[in-house]
């Protein structure tokens, strides 16, 4: 997988820098925005009757910032990174790696101005306008261009696994976008979506579902592929298994949205489908975790030393955790309990920060050293954050399983005399310590990507100063 | 150091993995399928939609239920003619201009349009929903959370005064709410304008167009005059969940 050593390549890396400080930046601010939606809800005074920051403005921000511009610059990152090592070669093209990160950071800024001001669409995770739409269009494409170029022109004669993932994250990126996002304007800043109804709902959840399948899921065990058997310093466990799961995985998460609908108007077949394959991608989605987790075999002992594997593997246990709950949720009967609660909030955040996050923290820690060739400013430090994650995580989550099923059950819940027990309104306010439960959990996570944030930038700091101070006698 | 000639899985996955364009279409064709059989048809089965489904319109006949699921509207008629019951319409101007502010603000986030036909939330918000109530709904609102509760069936149960006093300041009302105050909805007229355009914009839609004639795109500007946002929004939400007529026993679910 490795670039043959006898051959050294001049990679093109820094434009992979700097998606990695973005990411990073952009890990802080998306969890920061979370956790004050979060209090929103636990004390609503903090809407402050300002229209731009009211929850529902700010709700869309905060999935836009942390699924696309921390997701995004991570993903990007290290699409860069790993597509030029396991290839053995330059990025196809330089400029346009460059074009993409300065195309896609001008959407996360238009994201940030056009959001607060109530500029959506109204569909979940595609609230962007229509220009910008085909601004993330464009932007796409020159990176999948440029992704798939570079792998056209490898050394290797094999195509790394992490590449299949990638790929296909960028092919269905581009399908679930454009047809999702088909609207007719109103004007510059409004439109509407050409589907209406159950139509509509369905095609939105087939994005909604694999903007997770594809963007969240598969991108991201492109980065697990590389980096933990790069971090551990062991071959992938299975060859094997990374070629069975990569096909389930491709061919059955695009069916998976219509469990988002089940017992509403979508026709109970579409529902029941979905439901069937959400149970059978138990298998898929297991054997990713389990190929990550034993990769691991003969070098567990490393955790004890190895912050960054850490993190590499607790996300791979959050992956399973949240593989397991997603086709159990997915089932009518618990569906039934779990939809329109805070468990789909808790489930989300399990993937999101339990997964999603974790491996991309150790992924940029890995790449940071590699990157800037130093070590960390602070290794301590990046252990406390690996603590405030993983108990930000699981308070987060705890939170949300509690809230969650207790809504569900205060809403079913009958007397004696055949009435409603409780009114909605009751289940709200049974609902308030698990919401302040929630910004703790929250707070804790974002206190941690900050002393990311600072421990990178110490590292970059450093690391620049030192290859200074080389420089010099170099030339002398 | 492998070989690399060997083949360690199958020829077909060698074959991929080594050639980019092969690779590439195998993973398109492998993502394509779903969209095929699960979004697809529902753009042509009949049974999808509740206004043309064949086992509704048998278990309206045999229930001696002849009430519209879609409004029937008569030439010259103009969309004050319809009543409630009469099947679903196209939005009214003010309930448009309601709906775009709904949407604009996020409401979707934490209100769910989409009642399911469990006993609790009959009982709690009224008949479950059915698919043709949102067939003109661009885009859909069923939401995916409720934070607040379902408004699919709003429409009438409390008094446009109830919901000025409780949008404007939910805690006045309802102190337990954590729904943000929106006073300020007050403070802007509704943008005649922008109402036309919608209604032309929504007339256009390749699908389930909504069918408004030149004369009620044309009386937009008298409908909203003078109305603000927040009373725009109260249109929109009285608007909800009366329009269809249902029968007891009918099974409206293909």
């Amino acid at each position: 997988m490795e670039a043959t050593q006898a051959m050294p390549v001049k990679y093109d890396m820094d434009v992979v820098r700097w998606f990695t400080i973005a990411a990073v930046i952009y890990l802080v601010v998306g969890t920061l925005i979370g956790v004050y939606i979060a209090s929103e809800l636990a004390w609503p005074f903090l809407n402050l009757d300002i229209p731009y920051i009211t929850f529902g403005r700010l709700r869309p921000l905060h999935t836009n910032s942390v699924i696309f511009a921390f997701g995004g610059c991570t993903l990007m990152a290290t699409g860069f990174y790993i597509v030029q090592r396991t290839g053995a070669v330059k990025l196809w093209s330089n400029g346009l790696a460059w074009f993409t990160f300065w195309g896609w950071n001008l959407i996360i800024v238009l994201a940030v101005i056009t959001l607060p001001l109530g500029m959506t669409q109204g569909k979940e995770y595609a609230e962007l306008e229509w220009p910008i739409d085909i601004m993330i269009a464009v932007v796409w494409l020159a990176f999948g261009l440029n992704y798939i170029m570079t792998v056209a022109i490898r050394k290797s004669s094999h195509i790394y696994v992490s590449n299949w993932f990638f790929m296909s994250m960028i092919i269905m990126i581009t399908y679930l976008h454009v047809v999702n996002s088909l609207a007719i304007p109103v004007s510059l800043t409004q439109s509407f979506s050409i589907y209406s109804g159950v139509q509509d709902a369905m095609i939105q959840w087939w994005w909604g579902h694999n903007a997770v399948g594809f963007y969240l899921t598969a991108g991201f065990l492109g980065i697990m592929y590389y980096f933990v058997p790069k971090q551990a310093n062991r071959p992938v466990f299975s060859y094997r298994l990374s070629v069975l799961h990569f096909w389930g995985l491709t061919f059955g998460y695009v069916w998976l949205g219509a469990h988002h609908l089940q017992y509403t108007a979508l026709p109970d077949w579409t529902g029941s489908l979905g439901a069937a394959i959400s149970l059978a991608m138990i298998i898929p989605s297991w054997g990713g975790a389990m190929n990550g987790m034993m990769t691991l075999s003969g070098a567990w002992d490393r955790l004890r030393t190895d912050y960054i594997l850490r993190f590499l593997v607790v996300s791979l246990a959050f992956y399973a955790m949240s593989t397991f709950e997603g086709p159990v949720m997915s089932i009518k009967t618990v569906n039934a309990l779990s939809h329109y609660t805070d468990w789909t909030i808790g489930h989300v955040h399990s993937g999101a920060l339990g997964w999603v996050a974790m491996v991309s923290m150790g992924a940029i820690y890995h790449m940071v050293k590699k990157l800037w060739r130093t070590e960390m400013y602070s290794d301590s430090l990046v252990n406390v954050h690996f603590w405030l994650a993983t108990i930000g995580a699981v308070v987060y989550v705890v939170a949300m399983w509690v809230s969650g099923i207790m809504q569900g059950l205060m809403w079913r819940d009958y007397d004696e005399y055949g009435a409603l027990t409780y009114t909605f309104v009751e289940s709200v306010s049974a609902m308030h310590p698990y919401y302040a439960m929630r910004v703790v959990g929250g707070a804790i996570y974002n206190l941690g990507a900050w002393i990311m944030l600072f421990n990178v930038v110490m590292t970059v700091r450093q690391a620049s100063a030192a290859h200074r101070t080389n420089a010099v006698p170099a030339k002398a | 150091m492998s070989n690399h000639d060997k083949i360690y899985s199958t020829k077909l996955q060698d074959k991929l993995e080594r050639s980019t364009v092969l690779l590439f279409v195998a993973v398109a064709l492998a993502v394509g399928v779903a969209g095929i059989v699960e979004i697809v048809p529902l753009f042509y089965l009949d049974s999808t939609m509740t206004h043309l489904s064949p086992n509704v319109k048998e278990a309206q006949k045999s229930a001696g239920d002849t009430a519209p699921i879609v409004w029937n509207r008569k030439p010259g008629q103009s969309l004050d003619d319809w009543k409630p019951g009469d099947g679903v319409r196209p939005y009214k101007p003010l309930e448009l201009a309601g709906r775009s502010i709904y949407i604009r603000e996020g409401c979707y986030l934490c209100h769910s349009q989409m009642i399911r036909p469990f006993r609790d939330e009959n009982d709690r918000y009224g008949h479950y929903s059915v698919s043709s109530e949102s067939m003109y709904d661009h885009p859909f609102q069923w939401g995916s959370k409720r934070t607040g509760p379902d408004l699919a069936r709003v429409g009438g149960k409390y008094s446009d005064e109830w919901h000025r006093r409780h949008l404007r300041y939910p805690r006045e009302v309802v102190p337990e709410s954590v729904m943000p105050n929106f006073f300020w909805l007050e403070n802007t007229k509704v943008d005649a304008g922008n109402v036309a355009d919608t209604m032309k914009v929504m007339r256009k839609m390749p699908f389930y167009p909504a069918p408004y004639t030149d004369a009620d795109i044309v009386s937009a500007k008298d409908a909203v005059e003078g109305k603000t946002e927040l009373d725009a929004v109260i249109a929109y939400l009285q608007s909800l969940g009366n329009q269809i007529k249902f029968t007891e026993g009918v099974n409206y679910r293909d």
